[in-house]
């Protein structure tokens, strides 16, 4: 997997761009920022039916996100990468399917705190994203199809079984596979 | 005493639907209600971001209009838009702790000034609007000891515990557990004795009561 250490270095350098970004409003990061991720971000919308000028709208809205609210990132949490996506898939949803996104708050009183056992089950969220990419390129391609359609299709797996033909809990257990096969070849890449 | 962590989660499904943004409203404030109660299930969530974040970073680039870039650095000093959403009422003790955000901020008032509907002489039940044209959802009392009436629905429905617990075929379900019903049971969960249950519900298709109880109530509880 020669890629990986370069992507790994890649999403690295991407997490220190939104902590510049955070700490002194640093225009040339948010720059470098936009050049790579406001592409990817527009083929994403459009992968999930827009149109490409309200893409182009509502990735300006994104990385408006990313500028104002660097300050919340946290790449304990997530990657730059990932972070980026949960702005852009929330932005969506209220966008343009007009719904809310219901969001835990961390600050929450009535919130249960992870114990000490959680410590070791968050490990896989700090690491970096070519893993996880090797890992789906790896896997037969109607499990990584089956993955992506989960993403990159706004359908309820209720949706994909009257689509497909396939009964509901058929679908289910489909996509269950697939994200426990994915699970252990990220596993298994680490 | 420390924070019960639960024992039944949603479906693996469900928390990938919820990850990747393809799930319902209803059914996201569900899942986000039991987050903020399940610290394993906050962190498989994280995973299915990591997995959505690759995703998105491995698409094929589309290229913007050419001043995009421009456009978007001559906006990062505008002033920001207001929260759409004014900030919601304070709520008292009982509410904000036996009702996790983002739920909480669905109700518009505390728990016991609710407009409630009278569903028995042990039930209440308080149908919430979240989202539109989706599964129907709503905040169901139980009194201590009583038994919910037997039901079936032609979706699945699915019970977020808030307070107390109820039993239900034999395994019981407390503060955070989730409980997914199928069109096939035919189910009457029990709340325990010892406190009045609270949960919220979605329901993915209209409820059928079954027994003489539910064929009684039918008219009412249309969920």
């Amino acid at each position: 997997m020669e890629t990986t250490p370069n992507t790994d270095a890649t999403g690295g350098r991407h997490d220190g761009l939104v902590e510049a970004i955070a700490a002194t409003g640093d225009r040339p990061a948010f720059a470098e920022l936009f050049e790579h991720f406001a592409p990817r971000l527009k083929a994403y919308l459009m992968r999930l039916g827009s149109d490409a000028s309200t893409a182009e709208e509502v990735v300006q809205e994104v990385m408006l996100t990313v500028w104002r609210k660097a300050a919340s990132f946290d790449r304990r949490q997530a990657s730059a990468g990932t972070w980026i996506f949960t702005i852009a898939r929330n932005r969506r949803i209220d966008r343009l399917r007009r719904e809310r996104r219901p969001e835990f708050d961390p600050n929450d009183p009535a919130l249960v705190p992870e114990g000490p056992a959680d410590a070791d089950r968050t490990v896989w969220a700090g690491q970096i994203e070519g893993r996880v990419r090797a890992a789906i390129e790896s896997l037969p391609p109607e499990q990584s199809d089956l993955i992506r359609r989960a993403y990159f299709e706004d359908q309820s797996h209720r949706e994909i079984a009257e689509t497909s033909g396939l009964p509901l809990g058929t679908v289910k257990s489909r996509i269950r596979l697939a994200m426990q096969r994915l699970r252990e070849r990220i596993d298994d890449l680490g | 005493m420390a924070d019960a962590v639960p024992t039944f989660h949603p479906e693996p499904e469900t928390l990938l639907g919820y990850a990747a943004g393809s799930l319902d409203e209803a059914s996201s404030v569900l899942v986000a209600t039991h987050l903020a109660l399940c610290p394993r299930c906050r962190a498989e969530v994280r995973r299915l971001e990591t997995v959505g974040g690759a995703l998105t970073g491995s698409l094929e680039p589309v290229a913007l209009a050419p001043d995009a870039l421009a456009t978007v650095l001559a906006r990062l000093d505008e002033p920001e838009a207001p929260a759409r959403r004014p900030a919601g009422p304070a709520f008292d003790r009982e509410t904000l702790f036996s009702v996790p955000a983002p739920l909480r901020d669905y109700l518009g008032g505390n728990l016991s000034s609710l407009p409630w509907r009278w569903r028995g002489p042990s039930i209440r039940e308080l149908p919430l609007a979240i989202g539109d044209g989706g599964p129907r959802a709503s905040l169901i009392r139980v009194r201590p000891g009583t038994a919910l009436p037997a039901h079936t629905h032609t979706g699945a429905e699915t019970t977020l515990v808030l307070c107390g617990a109820f039993v239900d075929d034999g395994q019981s379900f407390a503060r955070g557990d989730v409980s997914i019903a199928t069109s096939d049971d035919d189910h009457q969960p029990v709340a325990t004795p010892d406190a009045e249950c609270l949960c919220f519900a979605v329901v993915d298709g209209p409820l059928r009561l079954t027994g003489p109880i539910g064929r009684l109530f039918n008219p009412f509880l249309r969920l």
